[in-house]
């Protein structure tokens, strides 16, 4: 019987293996890992090191091949793509290096796209893209399209749009990557005002500094994954 | 989320208007193929029909060409009356003669003929009485006219009036005693004059009809046609000895033929023209192939964000519905103005089919889903982390 309680990720022995040939390839390798409801925490790896696969797992876009991965208590199984679709669109909120937003549509419309599909009534869908775009300051430039943004503010699209599904958890993979030293210091503060607000986040990254910002740091390399005891661990995980 | 889609596929086909037209030009043009085509052959048609139509169905024309000195006399057709499987035959000539009265004069077709002839011709009387066989005898002036000529030539509104009144035939008066009821399976608009006067006293006037070279005979049920047809050959070949002296035509047999021979057409050109909408339907495949290529990372981006795979071959179906159908659309609209201009063009008048426009629909609605299906399984199947990364 595994104690969940406060876990809102618990991985149990996980790998990812790829067959090439006769080659076995551990993207991950015999991961145990736990994170608890509320926390902030970083992952931190060279890049090769897996933490790619570790977010994709974790964000359920790619199935574990090997080990148990829950979520929430939920057992991430063989579901079908469009479960996991389902799982994805409820729990996680995606924000990725590149932003990621659909160019052709306004910020109003990219932060109202995951609502729609999760079929929300309009007006619904109306508050809740308010609420989130004003949380990240943005809703006067709600009909304005990502070219006519910045880095940084299209970031906080981004966060605005993963936001308004009141997801369980937020899974940031490289979030500052692309902004400047400023711009993305605005943006860790976003993420710090998210977690004292009672959000869970795990953020991905290569960075020391970033990997400091958070609460809690795991490190992974090769495949492996382990907790980080004294924050002097992180400068030489890199 | 029908209603999302649709507006998500009518945001990608409106923000690349060139494109979407190109594509959709293959639909236009095959619609407009299928329409244009199969009216006018619809129509064209419907004017070879309505003439043999007006010239009678059911019955047998007998045309003889050479009698050898020995020409067929009116009493003959008694002899004709008597085969088995005949119930009526009348002898038919005409000469192009000028009708008038008072001040108006007018070239017009005379018809000479007796009493059997109404009947197997399938006319009908609109005033007055047709020709009788003591007429016949007799060969009284008496004529029977069709409204054409009782309107333009006598002058009166009411077809009874004109009973009684006298027209001149090439300058002989002739009493009226009957009109002709409007032929309605004939429908020209040119107007026509008719007069039908005894076989005998057509021989008297006219310079061309003497002994009879041409009769109309009808049999004695509509299955019996085909019987009748060979009691008369027989005859004819008995009299004349020569098959080449004469011609039987069993206009129902022609009426059959050219029905067929029509049909065949349609069919034909509208075949040809679904070919061409099928290649429409390979270009709709093309563009959405492309689209899917291009918006691969934005497809990633909608499964990163929960969009099931049946979101996504919803929305990119739905958009090659949009075009097939809106192709369709403005297929049909512009044959609507292309008949019309071929009308004013040649003077004949085409309406648009609807039942080739109903299936052109349906072809375009097929079309769209088995050529945008494959298109759209595609991106529904794509991997979200290989799409997210795509670069293209």
């Amino acid at each position: 019987m595994k104690y969940f309680g406060q876990a809102m990720i618990l991985f149990h022995d996980v790998s990812k293996v790829y067959r090439i040939g006769e080659n076995e390839v551990r993207a991950l390798d015999h991961a145990n890992m736990r994170i608890d409801r509320g926390e902030f925490v970083s992952v931190i790896g060279p890049s090769g090191s897996g933490k790619s696969t570790l977010m994709n797992i974790i964000g359920c876009l790619d199935l574990a091949s090997e080990g148990e991965y829950f979520l929430e208590g939920q057992p991430i199984e063989d579901y079908s793509e469009s479960e996991l679709a389902k799982i994805r669109n409820k729990k996680i909120g995606f924000i990725f290096q590149d932003f990621n937003l659909l160019v052709k549509m306004t910020a109003y419309e990219n932060v109202e796209l995951p609502l729609i599909y999760q079929r929300l009534p309009a007006r619904q869908r109306r508050e809740q893209v308010e609420d989130a775009l004003s949380r990240v300051g943005l809703w006067e430039r709600r009909d304005h399209r990502p070219t006519e943004l910045s880095g940084g503010q299209q970031q906080r699209v981004a966060i605005a749009r993963a936001l308004a599904t009141h997801p369980s958890l937020f899974l940031a993979d490289e979030p500052t990557g692309n902004l400047d030293q400023k711009t993305g210091r605005e943006l860790m503060d976003i993420f710090h005002e998210l977690h004292e607000a009672g959000s869970t986040i795990v953020l991905i990254t290569h960075d020391a500094h970033v990997a400091k910002e958070a609460s809690r740091s795991i490190k992974i390399l090769d495949g492996h994954v382990g907790d980080i005891k004294s924050r002097d661990e992180i400068e030489e995980v890199v | 989320m029908i209603l999302q889609s649709v507006k998500m596929a009518w945001a990608s086909v409106i923000s690349n208007k060139m494109r979407s037209f190109l594509t959709m030009l293959g639909i236009i043009i095959g619609v407009m193929a299928l329409v244009v085509l199969v009216s006018i052959a619809d129509g064209a048609t419907n004017e070879v029909t309505d003439a043999i139509s007006s010239m009678g169905t059911n019955l047998l024309t007998v045309t003889i060409s050479d009698d050898g000195g020995n020409p067929v006399r009116l009493s003959e057709m008694d002899d004709i009356l008597a085969l088995d499987d005949v119930s009526e035959a009348a002898p038919v000539g005409t000469d192009s003669l000028t009708l008038s009265s008072g001040e108006e004069s007018e070239t017009g077709s005379v018809t000479g003929t007796t009493a059997d002839y109404l009947d197997i011709e399938g006319l009908e009387l609109s005033a007055g009485r047709w020709l009788n066989s003591s007429d016949v005898d007799s060969n009284t002036r008496v004529v029977i006219i069709n409204q054409d000529t009782a309107y333009d030539i006598l002058g009166v509104t009411f077809t009874t009036d004109a009973i009684d009144q006298t027209i001149d035939i090439a300058g002989i008066p002739y009493t009226v005693v009957g009109v002709l009821a409007e032929d309605d399976s004939v429908t020209s608009s040119a107007s026509s004059y008719e007069a039908y006067i005894p076989y005998t006293s057509l021989e008297r006037i006219s310079s061309t009809v003497s002994d009879v070279t041409s009769f109309v005979v009808a049999a004695s049920d509509d299955s019996r046609l085909d019987a009748a047809e060979k009691s008369v050959e027989t005859w004819l070949y008995d009299r004349f000895g020569d098959e080449d002296a004469y011609d039987v035509t069993n206009m129902s047999e022609v009426a059959d033929t050219m029905d067929s021979v029509t049909n065949t057409m349609a069919l034909m050109l509208g075949g040809i023209a679904a070919i061409s909408l099928l290649v429409g339907g390979i270009g709709i495949m093309n563009i959405m192939l492309v689209s899917v290529t291009e918006r691969t990372r934005e497809i990633g981006i909608r499964k990163a964000i929960g969009a099931g795979a049946g979101s996504i071959l919803a929305q990119f179906l739905i958009e090659s519905l949009m075009l097939s159908l809106m192709g369709d659309a403005l297929g049909v609209a512009s044959s609507w103005i292309a008949l019309r201009i071929i009308a004013a063009v040649t003077g004949s008048s085409y309406t648009m089919d609807g039942k080739v426009v109903l299936a052109a629909t349906a072809f375009s609605l097929v079309i769209g889903v088995v050529f945008g299906l494959y298109p759209a399984r595609k991106a529904a199947k794509k991997n979200p982390i290989d799409a997210l990364h795509f670069s293209g």
